[in-house]
């Protein structure tokens, strides 16, 4: 077939060449695939920054870790061929893959591996995920390829943890100018980034395993839902790993140019509430509020039906999800007598702090309606992701938000006294630190369940759903994840069927 | 010239006529919306969400199940009460400028009249989204950003009407009188422009509800719940492919009540200015 894009463009050259254009695009499949993303990244350093974006622009494509998450959350080899593990389960032997180069040219050794780990951990570090190492004890070179990582106890996920993108390995030449020039050893190398509008990757022809099927991969980055929606149906975009207008996923499903995959994110979207603040450090009013919402209705309103409603902070598709929807059934009676006895009988004022994504913005309406009718009334304060992040999300400055984490298996954060939700919880603690010391799947699994069943009991936040993918892209393309178990666009099996 | 014989040959006047009759409709449903909707459009009914219009509900549902038709009687309210304010602002600031450079003369005229300028320079909607931007979005916010639109349209008329006046008999007289010059401007000169500051308020008033509306659809107009007829179209945009009476009616809405105005403001020109009226005759 014969691609539309080049075909317009033949047609306005002279009739001589149309012939020839035509032909070469009619025998050859394209290379290059143009992925839309909605937000830009900050930086391109996924060791050094918490945004998703980045992430999904250089994970798997750019940078590699010891260990690689597959599509489907598997723990894979990538840097590390194998490893062994001792007895006791503290000592991680990694052997490393030899011959592996750094776009730049230099060797990737075992001293990276030390280098990188080491960097991520320490004092003062700029990792988002600090807490990935935090187990780690020490690590040590044994010869060029091989790399012993000691812990402090034994670790269950540790393989998983060292898939991050925030554990990528980095070398120290090219460590500090990696926000802007990345180099790693993956199978894209940077090409140009055209600040507010895409960054381009190359296909590293010496990279070390499988060669991509794609020679050029650009990241554009549309913000606005309708512009998304336009440039689809243009074909200025080929791929949306996740398309932002949910009330579009019908339109696009109808159309036979493209593919539509409702796939699962590891993303809880959830009414964040601030537990330091009066009135909501108030368990009865968050329970109020937790039994004020209706899931269904803001699925429904919001997503348009893509969505899992969630009782807790765990992905349901994780088999140690424990169905905790019916907890606080819609009982609008309740909450306002739960209100009456926290000592606001005619409800109170409170400001709800959105971010762009339509499902916060559309959720929040939703949820400000919801909530009026147990006498909360709140004031939507529409705002912008760089004012998000400092203000909400840093300074801890706010009532209710709304945000998906899209972090993987991230209910640890619960434990965090400095996070923003502000929750201290010394049983939660007590537990997760049980759950961080546990190797057995089974018993991590019900450590798992009994985390989830403290923060809902606590009602810590307002749990809405589990963010769905709508993967919309080209029919021809082949290869693109269907869900998203970490953070990524990994474009390595990426490639166009003509 | 008496109201009623005013009114008696205004009405002659076929632009005035279907002016009046529509500014006046869409008033009447901001006023109505007071006591009654048909439904409520602050409490969100997801179950009836993106209904084609019908019986139950005229104009249809939006995406949260709420009734447009409801919506856009609220969202009237919203708009005229913008767009009024924004014109009062634009009188009430720009014409004691432009009558005062107009007294004054001179370097102290030409002064004010460049600083209109500057603020005339700025497109309209840019200078209203740098304000909003400062000041964070909202009703009050939108008010100030067009009627800081409106001062130097209306400094600049006054002026200009102020000066043609200055120079007449009358005001000769006043002036021979030993009266002030602010006496003289309040008393003579304001009531000779006032059917230049009806024309170009209900002229400015439409162009205002048009602003109001261009601001709520880039997010920095009234915030929700309240409805208002921009942000009805922005949040129709990427719904125009299965749900169209989303965008058609509060689209149509801002253009009736536009025409409206602008025939209303027509057929005041019209009717006000002599010349014009004799012309016709």
């Amino acid at each position: 077939m014969m691609n539309f894009k080049k075909f317009a463009f033949a047609a306005a050259l002279t009739t001589a060449l149309v012939p020839a254009l035509g032909i070469t695009s009619a025998l050859a499949a394209k290379t290059s695939l143009n992925m839309g993303m909605v937000l830009e990244p900050p930086h391109l350093d996924p060791t050094a920054g918490a945004p998703a974006a980045i992430d999904e622009v250089v994970y798997a494509n750019i940078y590699e870790g010891l260990t690689r998450i597959g599509s489907k959350g598997e723990v894979l080899p990538a840097l590390a061929e194998s490893w062994d593990i001792s007895a006791d389960g503290k000592t991680y032997t990694f052997k490393l893959r030899s011959g592996v180069k750094y776009h730049d040219g230099s060797d990737f050794e075992a001293t990276d591996v030390k280098f990188s780990l080491d960097r991520a951990r320490a004092e003062g570090s700029t990792n988002a995920q600090k807490a990935l190492f935090a187990g780690i004890e020490s690590v040590e070179v044994v010869d060029p390829t091989t790399v012993k990582v000691m812990l402090k106890a034994p670790a269950g996920n540790f393989l998983f943890n060292m898939g991050w993108g925030d554990a990528v390995i980095v070398a120290p030449e090219s460590a500090d100018t990696n926000k802007t020039a990345p180099v790693g050893t993956g199978p894209f190398k940077f090409g140009n980034w055209v600040k507010g509008a895409s960054v381009d990757l190359v296909r590293n022809d010496a990279y070390w395993g499988k060669q991509a099927g794609l020679e050029k991969a650009t990241f554009k980055f549309i913000s606005d839902p309708a512009a998304a929606m336009s440039a689809m149906l243009a074909g200025d975009v080929d791929a949306f790993a996740n398309f932002p207008a949910p009330e579009a996923v019908p339109q696009l499903r109808a159309d036979p140019r493209f593919k539509v995959v409702i796939g699962s994110t590891e993303g809880e979207t959830i009414l964040s509430t601030n537990n330091a603040k009066p009135p909501f450090n108030d368990v009865r009013v968050r329970r109020a509020i937790a039994h004020a919402l209706d899931r269904q209705a803001i699925v429904d309103g919001a997503m348009f039906g893509l969505g899992t409603p969630i009782g807790t902070h765990f992905a349901p598709h994780h088999p140690a999800y424990v169905d905790l929807t019916g907890r606080y059934p819609m009982d609008i009676e309740g909450a306002k007598k739960l209100l009456a006895a926290a000592g606001h009988p005619n409800g109170f004022k409170a400001t709800l702090k959105l971010p762009p994504p339509s499902y916060a913005r559309r959720g929040g309406e939703i949820i400000a309606s919801q909530l009026r009718k147990i006498g909360i009334e709140l004031e939507i304060i529409p705002v912008e992701w760089g004012v998000w992040v400092p203000e909400v999300f840093k300074g801890k400055d706010y009532d209710l938000t709304i945000v998906s984490h899209t972090e993987p298996q991230d209910i640890g954060i619960y434990a965090r006294d400095d996070y923003y939700f502000q929750y201290s919880s010394d049983s939660f603690k007590s537990t997760m630190e049980k759950l961080n010391a546990e190797t057995d799947t089974q018993k991590r699994y019900a450590l798992m369940g009994e985390a989830q069943k403290t923060i809902t009991e606590d009602a810590v936040n307002g749990y809405l759903f589990q963010l769905a993918k709508a993967g919309v892209w080209n029919a021809k393309i082949n290869g693109l994840w269907e869900n998203s178990p970490v953070q990524a666009n990994d474009l390595t099996g990426v490639s166009w069927s003509d | 010239m008496n109201t009623s014989e005013f009114f008696k040959t205004a009405l002659r006047n076929r632009s005035f006529a279907i002016g009046l009759f529509i500014s006046l409709l869409v008033i009447a449903m901001a006023l109505v919306s007071y006591i009654w909707t048909p439904y409520s459009v602050i409490d969100l009914d997801i179950g009836a969400k993106l209904k084609a219009p019908n019986v139950d509900y005229w104009f249809g549902t939006d995406h949260f199940g709420r009734d447009i038709f409801s919506m856009i009687m609220v969202g009237a309210r919203n708009s005229i009460a913008v767009a009024l304010v924004a014109v009062f602002v634009g009188i009430g600031i720009g014409v004691p400028v432009g009558c005062w450079a107009a007294a004054r003369g001179g370097f102290f005229d030409e002064a004010l009249m460049r600083g209109n300028d500057v603020i005339f320079a700025f497109p309209a909607l840019l200078s209203a989204v740098m304000i909003t931007a400062v000041f964070g979005p909202g009703a009050i916010n939108a008010i100030i950003a067009i009627g800081i639109f409106n001062i130097p349209v209306f400094a600049r008329l006054a002026r200009g009407a102020a000066l043609s006046l200055w120079p007449r008999d009358f005001i000769m007289a006043a002036r021979a009188a030993g009266k002030s010059s602010f006496r003289i401007t309040w008393e003579h000169i304001v009531p000779n422009m006032t059917n230049l500051l009806i024309v170009q308020g209900t002229i400015a008033f439409a162009l205002g509800i048009i602003q109001e509306a261009g601001l709520a659809y880039v997010g920095l107009g009234t915030q929700p719940p309240f409805p208002s007829w921009g942000k009805m179209l922005n949040e129709a945009q990427t719904m125009m492919s299965f749900a169209p009476h989303m965008a058609i009616f509060p689209g149509l809405a801002i253009v009736i009540t536009v025409l409206g105005l602008n025939l209303l403001g027509d057929g005041l020109r019209d009717v006000l200015d002599p010349r014009i009226a004799k012309e016709r005759s």
